[in-house]
Parts: C-alpha cells; structure tokens; sequence
C-alpha cells in the first residue's frame, strides 16, 4: 500500500527553513493528485535513500486512520462509469471556490460572448450598442480556458471603485507588478497601459471593455508560456488576496439602473404564466429520454422503500412531475399522503395531523412530541399498517429547521412508514447530522430532469417581490379587490374591468387617503406615520366613517393583509404607515384616477 | 392555482385494503426480470437475514464486557450506603448520586442499538425500573418529567393510571410537587440514561432541584443511580453541570470499545469467511470502508451499504442465483435457464467449478490470515496493519507483484528466531483451526519448521555470532534494520557462509511466498466469481455517498452531460446559448459579484436569448418577444432562488445577493 508508506515517510522530521511560497507550493503538490506523490515515494528496500529518522517514532495508531490520498483516489476512482451521478467535473475546488472580485460590465460582454458562440452567423446586435463593442476576435477562442486565470491576472483592475478617475492610477501598478512577476511582461503591454490612460478621457464606457478584450489577449499567451507549478502558485496567492478583496469592503460595484425604469418589470403571477405558455419547450426529445429513465426505477424504489429505505431525489429540476407519475403508477392501492414541502403554510404539525387522521384518530394532542408518540405506538402495534410519505422539497423554508427533521426524520425511522423526498436547494444535505442521517436512512438518486419549477416558485413572487421587501403594484391590487366580497367573480376578467371593482368606496377611500398623506410627506425624512386621531378626523371629515370603532375595523383588515403598519411613536400614539415603495404608490393613485 | 394546504391525504377507496403487493413482485418487476428472479429474491432475503442476525450476535457478545461490569457497578453502588453510614467517608458518599459515564465513541448513530440493548440488559439484570431518556425526547422540563413518570408507570403499576394522569397536569403547574410524588412513588432502585450529553439544562435543573429538596434521608428512599452516554471525554459532564451539581456526582468511567475493532470484528466474522457466499469486490470495500472511517464511524451504516450492495447484487446480476451455499447452489445449477449459460458448458462442469470456487475461498481465508500473521507484526505495516487492509490488495491484483510484497519478503528475511517462531505458532493454530483437505500438509510442514527451529537451539553455540546479531534486531527501528541489510548484504558477498538459521529462516520465507502465489490468486481469475462478488462501486457510492451539489453544477454547467443533443455540445466552460433558460441565467450570474443588478442580468440574458432565437423564428413582434423572453427570465430567476443560487436583498433595490463564491 504505497499511500501508507508515503505517509509514513512524510511524518519523519526534517527541520528545514521554508519560506511561505514554498510551503503553499507544498500544499499544492499534495492536491495535485496521486501522480506527484508517486514520484516521491520511497520503499523500504530501497537502501540508497535511508533518512535519518527521530528517536521518538510516531505512535502507529492514527497512521492509519488518515490516509487522504487513499479516499480521494478511490472516490474518484470510477469517474468513467459515472454516467449518471454528475462527477464529470474534477473535484470540489472547482466547483465553488472562494469568491472573488468582478468586474460589473462583464456580465454583459459575456452574454455578447455567448451569443456568439454557435458560431452561425451572428452579426452585431442593434438593440444593445453598449455591449457590443467589437471583441477581438480571437478571445473567443480561448476565452473558456483563460477565463478563470484572467480573473486572477487582472485583479488590480478589479479593484477600481467607483469614481473613474481611480482607474487611471491602478492601472500603472498593474503592469508594473506584472513585469516584476515571474514571468516576463511584455513590452507591449505597458504601451497598452499608456493607451489606456489616454483613451480614458475620450469614452469611458467603451474603455471598460477593451480593457477587459485587450488583458484577455495578452494574458492568454503570457499564462500558456509558464510552467504550470509556476501558474498555481500564482494562481494562489492571487485566490488569497482576492478573497480577502473581495470581503474587506462592503462597497459592491454594479450599475444603478432599476426595474422601476422598465415597463416589463410588473409582471403577476398570471400574465406569467401566460406568457411562459407561449414559449415552445426545447429539447423535449432529450427531456423525455431523461424522465423515461427515471421512470425504470420505479419498482426499484418500491422494492428499496419495502425494505427500508427511505428515498431522496436530488439534481436539477423539478421532481413534482415525476414523483406525481410515481404516485400515480405505484401507489394507487395504498395509502398515502403527498406533502407540498414549497408550500407556505406548512409545517410539521400538519403533516402529523394529516398522519393522524389517517389513522382516524378524533380528537388534539398537546402538543408535537405527544402526537408523534402516539403514531409511534400505532404504527408499532399495528404491523399490517402501511403508509407511504411523498414529500416534495422536503428542504423547503417551512420543514428545514432542526426540530422538523428531526420529527419526520422519525417518523421515516419507522419500519413500515416510507418515505420518498425530494431535495432541491444547494445545500440541503447540511440539514441532516449523522443522528439524523440515520433516522432516514436514505438511499440517494439523482433525478435530473431540468423541469421548471412552476408549482415551487409560484408561492414565492420572487423577482415582483423581491426587489423592496414591499408589494407591488399588481400586489396592491389584488390584495385591495381580494377584500372586497365580489372580488372573486371578477377573477378572470381582465384588469381594466378589475380595477373599477377595487375595495368598496369606503375602503378604497380610507386606503385613498393615507396613501395621499404618505406621498404629501415623501420628502420628509422624519416621517413616521399618520397618527391615528388626525387620520380618524380626516376620514370622518371626508364621511368615509362615522365612529372610531370603524375605522379601527377596517385598519385591522388592511393589517391583516400587510398594507398598513401601526407603529407606536414616542408619545405613546399610534402612528399608520404604508410599507409600499411611494413610486408604486404614485402609480398606484394614477391607475386609480385613470379608471375613474 | 393556490393550494390552501400542503398535506393531502389518499386512501384508497376500498373499505377493505387489499392485501398489499408482496414485496417479490417489485423485485422481478424491475429491469433485469428473469424466470429466477423470486427465487433470487428469497436468496437475498434468507442470506440478508443471517447475516443481519450475525451482526446482532456479534453486537451483543462485544458489549457483553461493558455491559458485566456496569452491572457490578449499579449493584454495588448503593448497597455500600447502609453499610457503614456512621463513617466519614460514607457520609460523603450518601450525599453523592452515584453516576455511570459510559464513552461511548463518536459514532452517534450507533449509541442507540447500544443504549437499547444496554436497557434491555439492565431490565432483565438489575431492576425494572429503567427509564432511557434521550435528548430528542425530551425538549423541555415537562417532558423530561413526563417521560420519566408514564415510561415508569406504564411498565410497573398499571392501577394507578388515573393517579399518572393527574400527576402530569400535577407536573405543568408545580414540577416541586411533582418531585414529591416521584420520591414518594418509587422506594425502589432508579437508572436513568442520556446520551450526546443534550440534555444539559435539564438535567441540571433536575438534579438542582432534586438535591435541594431531598437532603440527605430522601436518597435512602429514593436510590437513584445516573448513566450517561458520552460521546467524547468525561469533561463535558463538568462542562454543563455546573458546579454545584457535578460536586454531588459520584462519578465513574466506562469505555466502551471502539468502533474500529467493531468493523474488524465484523468484516472478519461476515465477509472473511466461507460461512456467508456473498463477497464484496475491491472497491466495493474500499468504499465501504471509507465511508466508515471518513465520514460517520458508523457500524450501522457500514451494515446498511453491506445490505444495499447485497440488495444491488441479487437485483441486477442474473448468475447471483447461484449465490448460496454450495449443495444449494449446486441443486439449482438446475434450473439454470438455458441463456445463462452458453451451449458449451454443462451442468457438470458448472457443478464442478463452483466446488473449486468454494474450495478456493477456504484456502484463500486461511492463507489470507495466514499472511495477515506475518505481515501486521512487521515494522511500518508495508501491507497494512488491519487485515482489511491486506484483503482489499489481495482482491485488487496479483499481491506478489507488489512493491510492497517485495519488501514485506525482506523484512520477513531479517527477523529474529523468537519473532518468526512466534508467527509461525500462530500460523499453526490459524490452520489447526480449519479443516480444509488440501492445506492439511501445510499445517504438518510448520509444525516441521518449529521443530526445527527447536533443535537450532541445541546446537546454537556454533553460530553465537550471526544470531546474537539478529536478535539484536529485532527492537530496532527502520533505518537501523534498512542499514543492517545493507551491512548484511556486504557481509553476505565478503563471506558467502551462512549459518543454519539462515537457512531455515530462507525456507520459511519461501514457503511462505509459495502459499501465497499458490491460494491468494484474485478472485476475478477464478471462473464463475461473478455470481459471487458484487463489483457495481458505483452505484453504491451513488446512493450512500452521493454528491447533489455536483450534480447541480454539472447540470447547469454542462446540460449536454444530461440531454445528449448534439446542439448543446461545447468546449469546457462555455454554454450554448441554446441552452436551458436557467443555465443561462446561471453562467451569466457567475460573473458578478455579491450583488447582482437585475437589470443588468436581464439584459444580458435577452442578449443571449435573442441570439439564440434569431436563428430559428422571426415572426413574432419583437415586444410580445421581448415580455416572453422577460418571463422567462423571471422564471429562471426565481428558480436559481429556489436552488440557493442567489437571495433578494435590501442593500440596493433590484440587486440580489449571491450565494456562492467564484465562477468558473
């Protein structure tokens, strides 16, 4: 066993100066696989090579246990007959290594660079002049392979902030630093610099990318010529410098632009998805091929549930669909609950309620554990039971807190409960200790099928919501007609016609108001709020309510639907606030008067 | 659209469930049916059986140590009280709750098979009255009490139930009163337990208020003996105990064995053995292995991937019908459909090369251990030091090939004559203990050895020299033996003579060797060991040791991995722009850094999208295009939100944050 004996070899003391270059050096050559370590081995026999060894020999016992190139080797052993497990990329470092500093605008070009890239004739795009600034080229060639280390050669470029003016005086330590590096910069490149520095003052936006265009096409040959031991020490050192870069200051440089800007942005869920409806799946030949597959595995997983194991699907894509399929081919004869781990109101007491009401059990428990003990000692009396748990996003926001999967981890620990879950976020496996682990006893599969995650992501409004914490417009206004009683029958019609319907007049005028006193006092950096007695005078003023008891009515409704918050102020009064964006209140008030 | 709830149940219709499809027919349903296929499926169900019960077996007679002198502990502890209570030191004593700390290694998930069995044992030993409190059991105070009291009333007074009852709503409102009645209720010896060391506020509280309230005369009446499972040092207890609780503990240690000699114990009685046919390939157990001994030390779970890969071999190699016991399998050679085996092999011949595959086994392991004698004892373990270590080469490759080998064979050549006399005893009693036919004149041809060896002795006064030279080996470290061989190989060409030990010590080397040439063959030489071994590592690791976050990554770094059409190949690192929405979404995401402008991104990604779009529609208007391409973008969006790609954030309207580091 080479890896033993190398190991043993390594533990034997040599005191040595050794500078820090050399020790990262050092730590590379250790990832850098087996190959390198071989080399370096050394065998008993091989008498040439005795080293002087210290007296105190290491205890044997924990030789043994680490033996880290050992594991890796094995692990990554079989990387050729991994068809379906994904592990086609080497290693983790790859994966997600530490972040670094971007440049804001290259995003853009690297979407004019994957534009591009089928190669057919493309030609420049008209609809968007400032990202389409004529790439050499020749980048494209080799963009994919140098992208990685262009990001670590021209981080000094990175690091100009905001004011332009900056730029200028990075740039010169840049090419400075690079011609003291090791390997030899060339000439040119300074003469770039100067370029730069004078092209600067004529167009700042177009500088930007050739800067970006003119580094890809020096640094590319630069990072070929160089041995690569030389290359990864560099590659390093730059990887700790820019993540300490990227984290010491909280200053992130991206465009100021706003979606406010853009009419499209005021999207609902339903023109979504009518939209959406429009596109024509691609692919689907493939999609099929790779749902048919899953589908084989069916009476497999049947078969592994019965003898218990439990079954969690991992991989791009949504796994409702084909969870459903299984549910609906394997389950029909048994019985069996399906639970939407995605959606919001759920939580672990309504999945043990729904378990009890299987076992038609009337009646409450006091509380979580005492339910869950109940259905322990059912299911354990009762060995004939059997019931089968669909989960789907059993990592969803509501179910991945500890206390949840520890209690539906033990309801799966149980012998003729089966589980079968789904698991969509990155980093859902941190939920599970190996206590946990253990209770579930998985068996994992990847099931990718690069579905869309409609169902899942249609409780989350996430690009409408997300931009302020606030409602938007279309939010607004479903919430106000949603609180008036003929609401729902104006469900389908189309908008105009809903906005005539918006709340009853009392309603919409109570809201009217407050939203009128919110925008008269937009420029007011002090403002808190209307205070609940003028806003009560105002509205009596206005006929909107004729007692206090009413108006407090109605403010406990918009409370409810969170478009009013009360907030006490320092003398104890109530102050009414609207928690919406004022722009959005402003639209708001114009749509209104427009249909009026 | 919305659902109003997240759980929906499904029963089937039928008032009477039918009786449920037998567990065989998803067996031969599956991919790899064949007319033998239930047939496997029993096979697989009776081997699983004994082997689940073996382990069991050797659970029970590994902690039957532990186990004994716990016991002698909680039996002694209390009956020393009344002894001599007029002494000192026993006044001392009496204030002291007496407290077991059991280590118990931190392979978390196996303490619940032991704690369990602990409770059984103790049941059946030392008193009924045994209570396992584990932290998942109980959050809070009340459930501490609660499950303390009805575990207790359940088993032993069934008659006062109704008495239980109102002491639980007793225990929510006064846990002081409560308290009383639990001193009151039991006269008799009390055990608890609690494991991982959670329970740490409430069992100080507990205690706390325990010996406040019952000086001294209520431990008389209250006899109550503490264990806890521990899964690092005994430190922690005085970590979370303060002060004044951890002082009135008397507490004594307990070690239970480690889990690394469990695994060998196991590997040793469930694989290295002819009694069970089923056999792990190389890498097989290397991954098994390593699973254990990187990630959890679980013996649990090394037993469940030995389950799945017996479960995965039945399932998906037809021949593994032969996996049984050798008359059996002989008896089914039989039903052998005709496709399996090719015109030219006979049931005969099949009969008979499956007795050699058995007979190969058991002269496999008894040389296997055999070598296993000579080689753990040897300096720096060339060949491992675990036994495991040396099947796992020997599975591998031809083990004479190695390096490793070579050098073991040269270190075998210096030992001393007390060392390798001692190996060969051993190896003796390794082949006594069998009574396989064929090694039966190996045993005979040691025995030989050691009485030559005997007799060296008697005439030992000649070579004075070379030998007392030898034994002066034996303590000595690497470099001194390495150096020694060199002097020694200098020694040997300036004078060829070499003394009789020599001789003999050269003999044995090579006896030795030739077992090991002969019976140590890899299995994969052998015909018909496919129906034995299970090789598939790669679907073990799939689904035991599986990696999601790499699958997501390649899914949306590289989807031709996944859809093999010929429009979504590229070179490494870079897209199509035909690709799926959210892959784009994702590359073009990866070069931004914490926060991303939305806008931003939802212009580039029209960009590509355009592009890509252009090649095969123009018909549609370019507004409609562009509030599709937007939805889509939505879309993709918020799924990349759903995988944890990205967050909304409020540091900078329509920006959100990144999730991960790097691009790639």
């Amino acid at each position: 066993m080479t890896s033993t004996l190398e190991l043993k070899e390594d533990k034997m003391l040599k005191v040595q100066f050794v500078g820090d270059d050399d020790v990262l050096n050092h730590i590379l050559d250790r990832e850098g696989g087996p190959k390198i370590k071989k080399d370096r081995a050394q065998l008993l026999v091989n008498t040439q090579k005795i080293i002087k060894k210290p007296e105190n020999e290491l205890e044997e016992d924990d030789q043994e246990v680490l033996k880290d190139q050992n594991y890796v080797e094995v692990l990554g052993q079989d990387v050729q007959e991994s068809l379906k497990n994904g592990s086609a990329t080497d290693g983790g470092n790859k994966v997600y290594p530490f972040q670094n500093r971007k440049h804001p605008e290259k995003m853009a070009k690297l979407a004019s660079e994957l534009a591009k890239t089928p190669g057919k004739s493309v030609s420049l795009n008209k609809n968007d002049p400032e990202i389409t600034i004529d790439i050499p080229q020749c980048s494209k060639g080799h963009s994919a392979s140098d992208k990685s280390q262009l990001k670590n050669n021209d981080k000094s470029e990175f690091l100009s902030t905001a004011p332009r003016g900056l730029r200028k005086r990075l740039i010169v330590p840049r090419s400075h630093s690079d011609s003291e590096s090791e390997y030899s910069a060339s000439n040119s490149e300074d003469d770039e610099g100067v370029a730069q520095e004078y092209e600067e003052d004529t167009n700042e936006d177009i500088l930007s990318q050739k800067i970006q265009a003119q580094n890809r096409v020096v640094s590319a040959p630069v990072c070929r010529g160089t041995p690569s031991k030389k290359m990864k020490r560099k590659k390093t050192s730059h990887l700790v410098e820019e993540y300490f870069e990227a984290h010491s200051s909280s200053k992130v440089l991206t465009s100021d632009r706003t979606l406010q800007k853009l009419k499209r942005a005021k999207l609902d869920q339903q023109t979504l998805h009518n939209l959406l409806s429009k596109v024509s799946p691609s692919f689907s030949a493939e999609l099929k091929q790779l749902n048919q597959q899953h589908e084989q595995l069916f009476h497999k997983w049947m078969l592994q549930l019965h003898l218990g194991f439990n079954i969690v699907l991992y991989g791009l894509g949504s796994k409702r669909n084909l969870l459903e399929r299984f549910r609906t081919t394997m389950l029909q004869d048994c019985i069996h609950i399906v639970i939407n781990g995605f959606f919001p109101g759920i939580s672990v007491k309504s999945i043990l309620n729904s378990v009890t009401e299987v076992l038609d059990h009337m009646g409450t428990f006091r509380s979580v554990l005492d339910q869950l003990e109940w259905i322990t000692n059912k299911f354990k009396e009762d060995s004939s039971l059997e019931l089968f748990l669909l989960i789907h996003n059993l990592d969803s926001q509501m179910l991945r807190g500890d206390k949840s999967q520890q209690i539906i981890g033990q309801l799966s620990s149980l012998r003729n409960i089966y589980l079968i879950a789904s698991i969509d976020h990155l980093n859902a496996p941190l939920m599970w200790d190996h206590a946990k682990q253990s209770l579930y006893n998985w068996l994992w599969y990847e099931t990718t099928t690069y579905s869309h995650y409609t169902e899942e992501t249609s409780y989350e409004n996430s690009l409408l919501v997300k931009q302020s914490g606030s409602l938007p417009l279309s939010s607004l206004i479903h919430v106000l007609r949603s609180l008036t009683p003929n609401a729902s029958t104006s469900f389908h019609k189309d908008l105009r016609k809903q906005h005539m319907q918006i709340g009853s007049p009392h309603q919409m005028g109570i809201f009217r108001l407050l939203i009128k006193y919110q925008l008269d006092n937009q420029d007011n950096p002090s403002y808190t709020g209307l205070c609940f007695q003028d806003f009560y005078q105002q509205c009596r003023e206005a006929f909107l309510v004729n007692s206090d008891l009413t108006l407090r009515a109605q403010l406990t409704e918009f409370r409810d639907h969170k478009l009013i918050r009360t907030k006490k102020g320092t003398d104890g009064v109530e102050y009414l606030l609207i928690p919406v964006d004022n722009g959005i209140l402003t639209d708001f008030l114009e749509k209104e008067e427009e249909e009026l | 659209r919305y659902t109003s709830t997240g759980c929906f149940v499904f029963k089937p219709n039928f008032k009477k469930r039918k009786i449920s499809v037998p567990i065989e027919d998803y067996f031969s349903k599956g991919k790899n049916a064949s007319e033998d296929s239930k047939l496997r499926f029993e096979t697989y169900q009776l081997i699983w059986q004994q082997m689940k019960s073996e382990t069991e077996r050797l659970q029970e007679e590994l902690n039957k140590n532990l186990f004994d002198s716990l016991i002698e502990f909680l039996q002694t502890s209390h009956s020393g009280l009344w002894k001599n209570s007029e002494d000192w030191s026993g006044e001392i004593k009496l204030r002291e709750i007496p407290t077991a700390a059991l280590i118990l290694g931190v392979n978390v998930t196996d303490h619940d098979l032991t704690l369990r069995s602990l409770t059984e044992v103790l049941q059946n030993n030392v008193t009924p009255y045994v209570v396992s409190l584990q932290a998942k059991d109980c959050p809070d105070m009340k459930h501490f009490l609660q499950k303390l009291l009805v575990s207790q009333l359940m088993d032993c007074k069934v008659d006062v139930q109704s008495k239980e009852k109102e002491s639980v709503q007793v225990i929510q409102k006064n846990v002081h009163y409560s308290m009383d009645s639990l001193s009151a209720w039991y006269m008799n010896f009390h055990v608890l337990f609690d494991p991982k060391m959670r329970l740490k506020r409430q069992i100080s509280q507990f205690l706390i208020r325990m010996i406040k309230q019952n000086e001294i005369q209520h431990l008389h009446e209250f006899p109550l003996i503490l264990i806890f499972g521990i899964a690092t040092s005994p430190v922690v207890i005085h970590r979370l105990l303060p002060h004044a609780v951890s002082s009135l503990l008397c507490i004594e240690l307990f070690q239970s064995l480690s889990c690394k000699e469990h695994l060998t114990t196991v590997l040793d009685k469930l694989l290295l053995t002819t009694q069970f046919p089923f056999k792990l390939s190389e890498k097989v157990l290397q991954i098994l292995t390593n699973i254990f001994l990187y990630h959890d030390f679980s013996i649990q779970n090394f037993i469940k991937g030995l389950q799945l890969s017996l479960l995965e071999h039945f399932y998906s190699q037809p021949l593994s019908v032969l996996c049984c016991n050798l008359p059996e399998a002989k008896r089914r050679t039989h039903f052998l459909s005709k496709y399996i085996f090719s015109i030219s092999c006979k049931r005969e011949e099949t009969q008979s090369l499956l007795e050699n595959l058995h007979v190969y086994h058991t002269n496999y392991f008894l040389v296997l251990r055999c070598l296993h004698q000579f080689t753990s004892f040897l300096p720096k373990y060339p060949l491992g030091r675990q036994i495991r270590e040396l099947y796992c080469m020997c599975l591998e490759k031809n083990i004479w090939d190695s390096e490793e080998y070579a050098s073991v064979l040269q270190l075998l050549r210096l030992l001393a004559k007390d060392e390798l006399m001692a190996m060969l005893q051993n190896c003796f009693k390794v082949f006594q203990s069998s009574s396989a036919k064929e090694l039966g004149n190996t045993a005979k041809k040691i025995e030989e050895f050691l009485a030559q060896f005997q007799s060296l002795d008697e005439t030992k006064e000649e070579e004075d020299t070379s030998q007392s030279q030898s034994k002066g080996l034996q303590k000595t470290d690497l470099y001194h033996l390495q150096k020694s061989l060199l002097e020694m190989k200098e020694l040997r060409s300036t004078s060829k003579r070499q003394t009789k030990f020599e001789v003999l010590r050269e003999q044995v080397v090579s006896f030795v060797d030739s077992l090991v040439r002969e019976y140590l063959l890899p299995p994969d030489t052998q015909p018909l060991h496919e129906t034995l071994y299970f090789s598939s590592a790669h679907t073990l690791r799939q689904h035991l040791n599986a990696a999601p976050r790499i699958a997501l990554h390649t899914a949306l770094n590289n989807p031709y991995y996944y859809l093999k059409n010929e429009a979504l190949r590229s070179e490494e690192g870079c897209i199509p722009n035909v690709a799926p929405d959210i892959c784009i979404a994702y590359k073009l995401h990866l070069e931004c850094s914490r926060l991303i402008n939305l806008v931003d991104w939802s212009e580039a990604f029209a960009t590509v999208v355009t592009a890509a779009e252009k090649m095969d529609a123009n018909s549609v208007t370019s507004e409609e295009r562009n509030e599709v391409i937007h939805a889509r973008f939505i879309r993709a969006v918020s799924e990349l939100e759903l995988l944890g790609f990205i967050k909304p954030t409020k540091q900078k309207t329509d920006h959100v944050a990144r999730l991960t580091w790097g691009g790639c």
